[in-house]
């Protein structure tokens, strides 16, 4: 009897270790690494290919979850014949990491990936993704300017890609605890709100706390909260290990800062108008601002992978989802704004009054107060090349939250 | 008959050539056992190893974010020089340390009353209490967790309940202690309850019988024959906590950052492989003194 349990014992123990490995493995699995690029930077002056031939029957894309929800996406499919694969990603980096593995954009794995302003830069750098031909892509001309050849995803002329959606960074906070609601971004770094803050945990908030000195401390001569010289850059650091001691969260993906405001650890943060919405819907009270003078907000590209090995159907992609319609479904879905202001008449009919609710029918002046996020490079364009790059904006943001 | 004796001899005589080869020289048979695991050892375990000890001597171009293969010690200089990191590598040993201790006044008392006290049936009904939360996936029980400690969740609600203020829980290092000490408990349980089930009852009789009380027989028979298996029990506790990044992104607050989280950044938001590899050998290293004083206190024979 006592053998026969310690056998028993044996395989209990066996079986426990087995589980820690594979608990183990599962936890080395995310952190796939890369080493070599071997591709050069910039393709020189070419723009992409001249036309769109027969599609490869395939499209393969790294996208943010619903960027390709079946919902139109389907359609898309029964158009083409491009069948989609999809992987979803959880962050930016998680997508520069794919985009990187194995060099040139995925190694020929990937076609496309919905990059937002703080990776496209880097991929466009690191020699990802290639030119673009916009000419092929026609809905690209009626635009919101401003998105036709932003920084993040245009450079020296040379589309990377096609703009699609974006959206601000607002202010949320919940209305039944924090009464007068706060107006000015100035409430994120109030120590009367200690331990009821959540920020996001991303180097790129480092711009949301220069934004704000730009406007709170003019001294500083801040212009761009993406290009900081070494001054600035210390200063905003600063404000930011001081606003470290408010926070309770600085969350990892927006669905945890959404839990914390529904669970009531936080009633006031930084977040995005998707979560407001879901919020709202699960019947939190929680309002959202965009302070008057503006926001930092995301807006995301369609970008082709250097070694795209379905490049006829990523057109057909890129081509099908700046339609107005299309753009219309994947703002509702997402809870985004299109870049396509034909858009507007669809989503109204989709969903009345979301056109204005999203804020597709401001005027330009509106957009100028959203700063889009842009990664951070040290040749920031006033010839000194004296910015502090994005290597040393995440080594800030460890050293803050660390 | 004999028909068919001739068809399946060459068949058989060959295996029995390979059974008698085998008998003769036996260093083949354990070749033959041993070629696979050990080559998946070598290949997989101790070469991604040395890729990682490799590349934490590379670095990355600032402009491009790609890796240069030109050596240097810049990774390491900035671990050391840089107080956040050790602040970060403290953090987690200490809290690794904490979860272990916890465990084991835990889990030593269940183990005793297990091994030692309980009828078969009730022991065995135990034994599926402690292996029952690991038949559900460690992230719905880190998720369940969150919304037991925070502010409108059930800890709170308890509290109020009985007239206490809140526990402010959620989003804090003890946060982390608890949850961690809670997913790793089953893994010193058994390894303590192996120990004490293996002590002679005679050795019990023999300490009553010089004399020793209760408290004497624990603390010179029980304790000093139980320490290998708790031994053996930490090195599952402490290096799985040290090794975790989900438990402090998921129930961590504002000062929870643990290596992985750091490593799992550096690797995901700038692609600054090298530096993750550097700092992912700092726990390599605590692990290789941990062990050697492991194996000192017997805790390899316990497992």
């Amino acid at each position: 009897m006592r053998k026969q349990h310690r056998h028993v014992l044996g395989w209990a123990a066996a079986a426990l270790v087995v589980g820690a490995l594979a608990l183990v493995a599962a936890g080395c699995g995310g952190s796939s690494s890369s080493s070599s690029g071997g591709t050069t930077t910039n393709g020189g002056n070419t723009s992409g290919q001249a036309s769109i031939g027969k599609g490869e029957g395939k499209l393969n894309l790294i996208e943010w979850p619903y960027y390709s929800d079946p919902s139109f996406a389907k359609k898309f499919t029964q158009q083409t014949g491009c069948v989609i694969q999809r992987k979803d990603a959880g962050s930016s980096n998680e997508m520069v990491a794919l985009m990187r593995a194995g060099g040139g954009g995925g190694g020929g794995q990937w076609d496309l990936v919905s990059a937002s302003g703080d990776a496209s830069l880097r991929l466009i750098k690191g020699g990802d993704v290639q030119p673009v031909n916009v000419n092929l892509i026609p809905q690209w001309k009626r635009f919101i300017p401003i998105f036709k050849s932003p920084a993040h995803n245009t450079v020296d002329g040379v589309h990377y890609g096609v703009s699609v959606q974006w959206g601000p960074n607002v202010l949320l906070y919940n209305n039944t605890k924090i009464k007068p609601g706060p107006t000015n971004w100035n409430a994120l770094y109030d120590s009367k709100y200690k331990g009821q803050i959540t920020i996001p945990n991303n180097p790129i908030q480092i711009a949301d706390a220069a934004f704000y000195l730009q406007h709170s401390n003019p001294s500083l001569g801040i212009t761009d909260p993406y290009e900081l010289n070494k001054k600035q850059f210390d200063a905003t650091v600063n404000l930011l290990k001081q606003q470290k001691k408010l926070v309770k969260l600085y969350w990892n993906y927006d669905t945890d800062g959404r839990s914390a405001f529904a669970n009531g650890d936080v009633s006031l943060g930084a977040i995005w108008p998707v979560d407001t919405l879901a919020l709202q819907a699960k019947k939190v009270p929680v309002t959202e601002v965009i302070p008057k003078e503006g926001a930092t907000g995301w807006a995301d590209t369609w970008m082709l992978a250097k070694k795209a090995p379905h490049p006829n159907c990523a057109y057909k992609w890129m081509k099908y989802v700046t339609t107005p319609q299309v753009q219309a479904q994947q703002a509702l879905v997402f809870g985004e704004t299109p870049v396509n202001p034909q858009a507007c008449p669809f989503m109204n009919k989709i969903q009345a009054g979301s056109c204005a609710k999203y804020h597709l029918n401001e005027p330009l002046s509106y957009y100028n107060t959203i700063k889009f996020w842009k990664t951070p490079i040290a040749d920031c364009g006033n010839g000194k090349n004296d910015c502090m790059d994005y290597n040393a904006w995440q080594k800030a943001w460890t050293e803050i939250t660390g | 008959m004999s028909e068919l004796a001739q068809s399946g001899a060459p068949v058989r005589s060959a295996r029995l050539r390979l059974s008698a080869e085998l008998w003769r020289r036996p260093w083949l048979k354990v070749v033959a056992l041993l070629a696979l695991p050990v080559l998946a050892f070598a290949v997989v375990y101790l070469g991604s190893l040395v890729a990682l000890f490799i590349s934490s001597f590379w670095q990355v171009d600032a402009f491009t974010g790609k890796i240069v293969h030109t050596w240097t010690f810049a990774n390491f200089s900035s671990l050391i020089h840089d107080p956040v990191y050790r602040r970060i590598a403290f953090r987690t040993i200490w809290i690794a340390a904490a979860v272990t201790v916890a465990d084991a006044i835990l889990a030593f008392p269940l183990a005793y009353f297990m091994a030692r006290l309980a009828p078969p049936r009730l022991r065995a009904l135990l034994f599926v209490l402690v292996l029952l939360p690991l038949w559900t996936s460690y992230l719905v029980r880190i998720y369940a967790w969150r919304t037991i400690l925070a502010k409108d969740g059930a800890l709170n609600w308890a509290l109020n309940g009985l007239g206490l203020p809140d526990a402010n829980l959620a989003y804090t290092n003890t946060a982390m202690w608890i949850v961690f000490s809670y997913v790793w408990l089953p893994f010193m349980v058994l390894p303590v309850y192996a120990a004490l089930e293996r002590i002679p009852d005679s050795y019990l009789e023999a300490s009553q019988d010089l004399g020793g009380r209760s408290w004497r027989t624990f603390r010179s028979v029980i304790l000093p024959l139980a320490l290998p298996g708790i031994v053996a029990g930490s090195i599952f506790t402490f290096s799985l906590t040290l090794g975790d990044f989900i438990t402090p992104a998921l129930v961590g607050g504002a000062n929870s950052q643990f290596i992985g989280n750091v490593v799992h950044s550096y690797v995901g938001i700038s692609n600054n492989v090298p530096l993750a590899a550097a700092f992912a050998v700092v726990p390599v290293i605590v692990m290789a003194v941990y062990l050697l004083v492991a194996k000192r206190l017997g805790a390899f024979e316990a497992l």
